[in-house]
């Protein structure tokens, strides 16, 4: 696999027309690894100049901010600007909605100014620009696919439709669960609560939001961030439907269609 | 002249409470940090005339906000017909407007009694949605005793205003064909429906309901006034300063903390030259007690009206936890209450042992937070209760070094191996030589 680091590309005095942020899930997580590999297989398909920080690349501090820990969070985004800036980089796409809500809205003010995009938006610019062409959408054409929101793209940064768009692109049947878009239900990750045990309460919101699902009767749910990933992953398992209901991330959906396996 | 007497000192005395009772609440909400919010006015005034003004996020429940729309033009509307009361009770007369707008003046009346109808039928349904139908959100367990009391007395008082019109208004119309002293007022449509009550009352006893509906319905509304400002009706006046004030940022946005930048760059030997010259006093890091939240925290807190439309949303309450955003605004307006009663009465105020952390919110509500932002989008008036969540969890963490034991081994995580996750940073890479 064709992966460029920055720092390959700047030893021959080259700079990528796009950093690829990976972040901590898709480095070190077994099944968003799958994740990262789909969309560089994306992008190394459509001749995209991008490149990757490998080592260097660092927490961006998200989860230690939700949590209270203003000290680490400034410290891991003070040091994760100071790569940037030293590579002078100007644009950065992600697959994972906290890295992007980070430094898309929180580096600016700390010295970090970049043009973020999600991969949700970056692939809907591939399918729109023509870049990536889905003849006939493949083998999702006319499947139900449920798109779940997740809150980091939806609520806190107004983006509902990129992803939609993309999965729409695959001519599949996208139907909604009753809680979308502004409404949409966390999967309960986020706000750093993928890293301890829920409180105590009746239920895992992950349960009840993977039962919304699963009443689509959609065989595919779509995410389009890690922690979606994993709660889904985990409330299907729960369920014990994995056998017939998949949880895939849009990278993945589009790299399936375009034969990138 | 004695009822333009009687009348005066009413007045006067509902503006004297309402006064004191304002200069209050100003002196709670200057309890918080000072916050400057001048930036984007136009988008700020947007804000208020669609958020507020034009109800917009109530319509995402069509029904409740349709009765809501009725209470709130006739709230609006009926405020004139009040002007006019003001007038005839300080001069003694007897609807003053009336032979100034002739035919207007009818049609006017007429509106306000169909506002009037619109209203009871109104608070009559959310009464029966509230206490008989029993609305969801409306009998969770953070709304305790006094929060529905309040409720449901904010209804009835309503409700009776209400009808006092009517009868005044019927038995003025009665009153009109005997006596010259009764302007004509026209036809009035829903009051004469009452008529045939007062048909073959005597003309005395008559004179004497429209006198007492008259006076009931100003001091009605005077009291209400003056009650409003100590009930979670206060949104009807705090909605527009609220939502000009409100965040404009990306949801996602944590507020930053210049204290910790200023501190973290210099420990990374970052500082600028002139930074000593914008020292920023230390305080406390994060939100214990109120006085930790900015100003417009606490104002979004005698904002609320309690319509749980946030806690409704909450994936954390709706799986059962604690946590209620409500709950989170009503505490903080409690604390704020209970400090600013402290220290009218020469009390300790802030330093009566109780803090807003733990003698009101406790960390097993904040720690179930998800940041999903779904208080905020739900919110009418554009409440953040998130933020208030956040500021106490600074505390908690950079503080008292209080989070949760895995919050703790995630932070060690991120400080030694750059990863939420315990995994060597050399390995961070290694994804890209797997097939």
């Amino acid at each position: 696999m064709n992966v460029p680091t920055v720092a390959d590309l700047a030893a021959k005095g080259e700079s990528p027309e796009i950093l690829f942020w990976i972040g901590c899930a898709g480095s070190y997580d077994d099944r968003y690894k799958r994740v990262t590999k789909a969309f560089v297989k994306i992008l190394n398909a459509v001749n995209i100049k991008f490149a990757v920080l490998g080592t260097e690349e660092s927490c961006t501090g998200d989860p230690a901010r939700r949590a209270g820990n203003e000290f680490l969070f400034q410290m891991q985004a003070m040091s994760n600007i100071q790569v940037l800036n030293g590579y002078g980089i100007k644009k950065i796409v992600t697959a994972c909605p906290h890295c992007f809500n980070t430094i898309k809205n929180e580096y600016a003010e700390l010295g970090g100014n970049y043009d973020v995009i999600h991969h949700s938006a970056f692939l809907q610019q591939l399918i729109n620009e023509g870049n990536i062409k889905l003849e006939g959408g493949g083998s999702f054409k006319g499947k139900k696919i449920t798109y779940h929101d997740s809150c980091f793209l939806g609520r806190a940064n107004n983006i509902y439709e990129a992803p939609r768009a993309v999965l729409e692109a695959l001519d599949a049947d996208l139907v909604e669960m009753k809680r979308c878009r502004t409404t949409g239900l966390c999967c309960g990750a986020g706000g750093a609560q993928m890293f301890k045990d829920a409180e105590k309460g009746k239920k895992e919101i992950n349960i009840e939001r993977t039962e919304e699902a699963l009443a689509t009767g959609a065989n595919t749910i779509a995410v389009a961030c890690p922690f979606c990933m994993t709660m889904m992953s985990d409330g299907v398992k729960n369920k014990e439907r994995e056998a017939e209901v998949k949880v895939k991330d849009l990278a993945e959906l589009i790299a399936e269609a375009k034969g990138l396996n | 002249m004695i009822q333009q007497i009687l009348f005066f000192i009413v007045l006067a005395g509902a503006g004297y409470l309402i006064a004191k009772r304002v200069g209050f609440i100003r002196s709670t909400i200057n309890l918080g940090k000072k916050a400057d919010i001048t930036d984007r006015k136009d988008e700020r005034l947007r804000n208020v005339l669609l958020v507020a003004f034009g109800q917009k996020k109530m319509f995402k429940k069509f029904i409740p906000a349709f009765l809501h729309l009725f209470v709130y033009v006739g709230f609006l509307v009926i405020n004139l017909e009040v002007l006019e009361f003001i007038i005839d009770g300080l001069a003694g007369t007897h609807r003053i407007f009336a032979p100034y707008l002739g035919g207007f003046y009818t049609a006017l009346m007429n509106t306000f009694e169909f506002l009037a109808v619109a209203v009871l039928t109104a608070c009559l349904i959310f009464l029966i949605r509230r206490n008989i139908v029993r609305t969801k959100r409306l009998n969770l367990h953070d709304l305790t005793r006094w929060p529905r009391m309040d409720a449901n007395i904010i209804l009835f008082t309503e409700i009776i205003l209400m009808l006092a019109i009517l009868t005044m208004n019927a038995s003025d119309q009665i009153l009109q064909t005997r006596n010259d002293h009764y302007t004509a007022t026209g036809s009035l449509f829903f009051s004469g429906f009452l008529l045939p009550l007062f048909q073959n009352v005597e003309t005395s006893t008559l004179i004497i309901i429209e006198r007492f509906a008259w006076w009931f319905h100003i001091i009605g509304i005077l009291a209400f006034a003056v009650y409003v400002t100590y009930s979670k009706h206060l949104h009807i006046f705090l909605a527009f300063p609220n939502t000009y004030f409100a965040k404009l940022e990306p949801k996602g946005k944590m507020t930053n903390m210049p204290v910790v930048t200023n501190e973290v760059k210099s420990m990374l030997g970052l500082a600028d030259a002139n930074a000593s010259a914008t020292v920023v006093e230390p305080g406390r890091f994060g939100a214990k007690d109120v006085n930790d939240l900015t100003w417009n925290n606490l104002m979004a807190a005698y904002s609320c009206t309690e319509c749980g439309r946030c806690t409704e949303q909450c994936p954390a309450n709706i799986t059962g936890k604690k946590l209620s955003p409500r709950k989170i605004m009503m505490d903080t307006r409690d604390r704020m209450e209970d400090v600013g009663k402290s220290l009218q009465k020469g009390g300790p105020g802030l330093n009566d042992g109780k803090t807003l952390l733990n003698d009101y919110i406790t960390k097993e509500e904040i720690n179930a937070c998800t940041s999903c932002n779904a208080c905020v989008e739900a919110c009418p008036v554009l409440i953040n209760p998130l933020e208030i969540i956040l500021e106490l969890r600074r505390y908690v963490a950079m503080e008292e070094s209080g989070a949760p034991p895995s919050w703790n081994s995630m932070f060690q995580n991120i400080e030694t191996s750059f990863a939420p996750w315990k995994f060597s940073p050399s390995d961070r890479f290694n994804w890209s030589k797997e097939s």
